[in-house]
C-alpha cells in the first residue's frame, strides 16, 4: 500500500490558512490576531470570512501575543501567526508566561520556516524556532510535512487540544503527497515507507526529500523506513524505539539548525531508551544567507542526493 | 462602604502583608504596602466579583501585571474571603498556592493569570477587553502596572492597541511611587511627562492620592469613559503606613525581620 501521492506543489502556509478557515466556520470561539503580514501567513483567508473575529495589532508580536493569552482566558481560541522567526524568537518570554505557564490554547503559526524562504536571508530564516519551543512545557510542536497535512494539523490543534500550540510552516511551493485517509493524530508519526536497514525520520518540507532518498536507496538493494515526525513534541517514543530495535540505525533530517530541534529530540529517546548509531541531519549551527530556495537547499546538503549518501555513509559505519 | 470602613480594611490587608512576608523571609514588601489602599477601593468598593463563585462568567476581572506584589493580591483575596487567611503563612513555601508570583497552575481562588515578568499584563489585559467588546459582554477590566515597569516598551505597544480598538472597558492603574529596585525612577529611566504619554496614545488620563481612600474612589467613579481606555496615575509611597520605611526603595525587595514585626504591626494601629 502507498501512503501517500503527489498531488503537485503547493506551499505549507496555504494548508494552514485553510485550516483555520475550516475550524473557523465551524467553532465561533476562533478568533485571528493579524500582525501586517495577515496574507503572506494565509490568514486572510480567515480575516477576510470573518472580519468581526479578526482583530489587527500592528507590528506589535509581544503585544499580539499577550493579547492571545487574554483571549484564551476569556475562552476564545485564538491564532496568531508570522514569521517564525518573530513568532517564536522575538516573543518567547511572552509565550513562555503569558501563554504556556498560564497553560493556554493559543495556536501559534510560525511562517516561513527553515532556510527555503530564501532571498530574504538570515533575518528572516527560522532555523532555531524547534529547538526554542519544544523545551517550553505544555507546548506543542507541530511540524507538518506538507499542505494538506498543515491543514489537517491546523484543524485538529485548534478542534483537539487543550493547550498552547506552535505549528511551523513554510513559504516555497513545495510537493503535495500525504493524503487524509491516512491516519493522522498529534503526538504519533506516521510511517511512510516500510524498510528494516535503517530508518530515516525527517519533518517538515524533508519528508519528500527522504522519500525521494529511500526510493533511490532501494534501487541499490537497501531498504529504508520512512518516519515522518509530523509532532515533536510531545513525541512519539514508541515508533522511534520501534525503529531502533528493527532497523538498528536512525538518521533524521529536518530544516532547522542541527542543535536542539527534532533530530536532538529523537536522539533525547534513542539514547536511553535503545542507543543505535544516528546521523543528525539539518542546517549547521549557523546564520543562513540570501539564494533562491533551491540554491540554498543545494548548498547546506538538505537534499534527497545528500540524505541518501549520508545513509549511505551511515549504513557503512 | 464608607471611607472609615474601607481605611479598616486596608489596615487589614497591611497586616496580613507584613505578617505573611515575615513569615515567608522573603518577597516585595514596599509595593505590597503601597498598593493597600488601591486594592480595597478596587475589591471592596468599585469590582463586581463573587468570593463564593470566582469563576462566575459576569466578574469584573483584575490582571496584577506586576506579579512581585502578590503579597498585597493575596491578602486582599483572603480579606475577600476567597480562602482563609491562615493560608497566608504558606507564602512562598513549598506546596503553596500562594507563589512567589502569581501562579495558576497552583489553584489559588481569584487569581486571574500567572504573572511576573513585567510588561505583559497590559496585553492580557487589551485581550479579554477585546474577548469583551466582541461578545458585547459589559464588563471591567482593571490592570495594575508599576511606574519602573513603564519602562517595558511592550507596555506601549499594548497601550496604542488598546485606544486603538476603543476598549474604553478597560481601566490601568500606574503605581506611581517614582522609586524602583535601583532608586528613583527619574535617576533610573525618566518616564515623564507620564500623562501626556498616557494622552498621547489615546486614553483618558485620571491622577489622584493613591493611598487616600476617598481620592481613590472619586477617581475610579469617573471609569469608564465612553469611548476611550482610562490610566489612572495613582501616587503612592513605597511602605505606606511603617514611617521608617516608607519612600525607601531598599524595601522593594526586603522583608521585616521577625524581630522587627511587632512594632510594625503597632505602628498600623
Ligand atoms: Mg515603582
Amino acid at each position: 500500500m502507498r501512503f501517500y501521492t503527489n498531488k503537485g506543489d503547493k506551499a505549507t502556509r496555504f494548508g494552514f490558512g485553510e485550516g483555520v478557515l475550516e475550524a473557523a466556520k465551524l467553532n465561533p470561539s476562533v478568533v485571528g490576531i493579524g500582525v501586517d503580514i495577515t496574507a503572506s501567513v494565509s490568514m486572510d483567508l480567515f480575516a477576510n470570512q470573518f472580519p468581526e473575529r479578526f482583530f489587527s495589532i500592528g507590528i506589535a508580536e509581544q503585544n499580539a501575543v499577550g493579547i492571545t493569552a487574554g483571549l484564551a482566558l476569556s475562552r476564545k481560541i485564538p491564532v496568531f501567526s508570522t514569521y517564525g522567526v518573530f513568532a517564536a524568537l522575538r516573543t518567547t518570554d511572552f509565550i513562555r508566561i503569558s501563554v504556556c505557564y498560564n497553560n493556554l490554547h493559543v495556536i501559534i503559526g510560525g511562517a516561513h520556516a527553515g532556510i527555503s524562504v530564501g532571498p530574504d536571508g538570515a533575518t528572516h530564516q527560522a532555523l532555531e524556532d524547534i529547538a526554542i519551543m519544544r523545551v517550553l512545557p505544555n507546548m506543542t510542536v507541530l511540524s507538518p510535512a506538507d499542505a494538506t497535512q498543515a491543514r489537517l494539523l491546523t484543524e485538529k490543534a485548534i478542534n483537539d487540544l487543550e493547550g498552547p500550540v506552535y505549528i511551523r510552516f513554510g513559504r516555497e511551493p513545495v510537493p503535495d503527497f500525504t493524503i487524509p485517509e491516512m491516519e493522522t493524530n498529534i503526538g504519533k508519526g506516521q510511517i511512510l515507507k516500510e524498510g528494516n536497514d535503517l530508518s530515516i525520520v525527517a519533518t517538515g518540507h524533508m519528508v519528500w526529500e527522504a522519500l525521494q532518498a529511500a526510493y533511490s536507496l532501494k534501487k541499490k538493494g537497501i531498504n529504508s523506513r520512512v518516519i515522518n515526525l509530523h509532532t515533536i513534541k510531545p513525541i512519539d517514543k514508541e515508533i522511534l524505539i520501534k525503529a531502533a530495535k528493527e532497523t538498528g540505525k536512525i538518521l533524521t533530517i529536518e530544516e532547522h539548525q542541527i542543535h536542539g530541534g527534532m533530530g536532538s529530540a529523537v536522539a533525547e529517546v534513542i539514547s536511553q531508551h535503545y542507543p543505535v548509531k544516528m546521523r543528525i541531519m539539518g542546517f549547521p549551527d549557523q546564520f543562513g544567507e540570501s539564494g533562491t530556495a533551491g540554491e540554498l537547499l543545494q548548498k547546506y546538503g538538505l537534499t534527497a542526493g545528500n540524505i541518501k549518501k549520508e545513509c549511505e555513509i551511515l549504513l557503512d559505519s | 462602604m464608607a471611607t472609615t470602613q474601607l481605611e479598616h480594611i486596608a489596615k487589614d490587608i497591611r497586616k496580613s502583608v507584613l505578617i505573611s512576608l515575615t513569615e515567608a523571609g522573603s518577597g516585595h514588601l514596599g509595593g505590597s504596602l503601597g498598593l493597600a489602599d488601591v486594592f480595597t477601593v478596587l475589591y471592596f468598593q468599585i469590582m463586581k466579583h463573587f468570593p463564593e463563585k470566582p469563576n462566575h462568567p459576569d466578574r469584573d476581572k483584575l490582571i496584577l501585571s506586576i506579579g512581585h506584589i502578590a503579597p498585597v493580591l493575596y491578602a486582599t483575596l483572603s480579606e475577600a474571603g476567597y480562602f482563609e487567611k491562615e493560608e497566608l503563612l504558606t507564602l512562598r513555601k513549598l506546596g503553596s498556592r500562594l507563589q512567589g508570583h502569581p501562579g495558576r497552575d497552583h489553584g489559588l481562588p481569584g487569581l486571574e493569570l500567572s504573572a511576573g515578568s513585567l510588561g505583559q499584563g497590559l496585553s492580557v489585559a487589551v485581550g479579554m477587553a477585546l474577548a469583551d467588546k466582541m461578545d458585547e459582554k459589559k464588563r471591567e477590566i482593571f490592570c495594575i502596572l508599576g511606574d519602573g515597569e513603564l519602562q517595558e516598551g511592550s507596555v506601549w505597544e499594548a497601550a496604542m492597541s488598546a485606544s486603538h480598538h476603543n476598549l474604553n472597558h478597560l481601566c490601568a492603574i500606574v503605581d506611581r511611587n517614582g522609586v524602583q529596585i535601583d532608586g528613583q525612577t527619574s535617576d533610573v529611566m525618566n518616564i515623564e511627562p507620564l500623562a501626556d504619554k498616557w494622552k498621547a496614545f489615546g486614553w483618558e488620563v485620571l491622577e489622584c492620592d493613591g493611598n487616600n481612600i476617598d481620592s481613590l474612589k472619586e477617581t475610579f467613579s469617573k471609569f469608564p469613559t465612553v469611548n476611550k481606555p482610562t490610566v489612572i496615575l495613582a501616587r503612592t509611597k513605597m511602605g505606606k503606613g511603617i514611617k521608617t520605611i516608607e519612600n525607601d526603595f531598599h524595601w522593594h525587595g526586603r522583608v521585616p525581620a521577625k524581630s522587627e514585626l511587632p512594632d510594625f504591626l503597632k505602628e498600623l494601629e
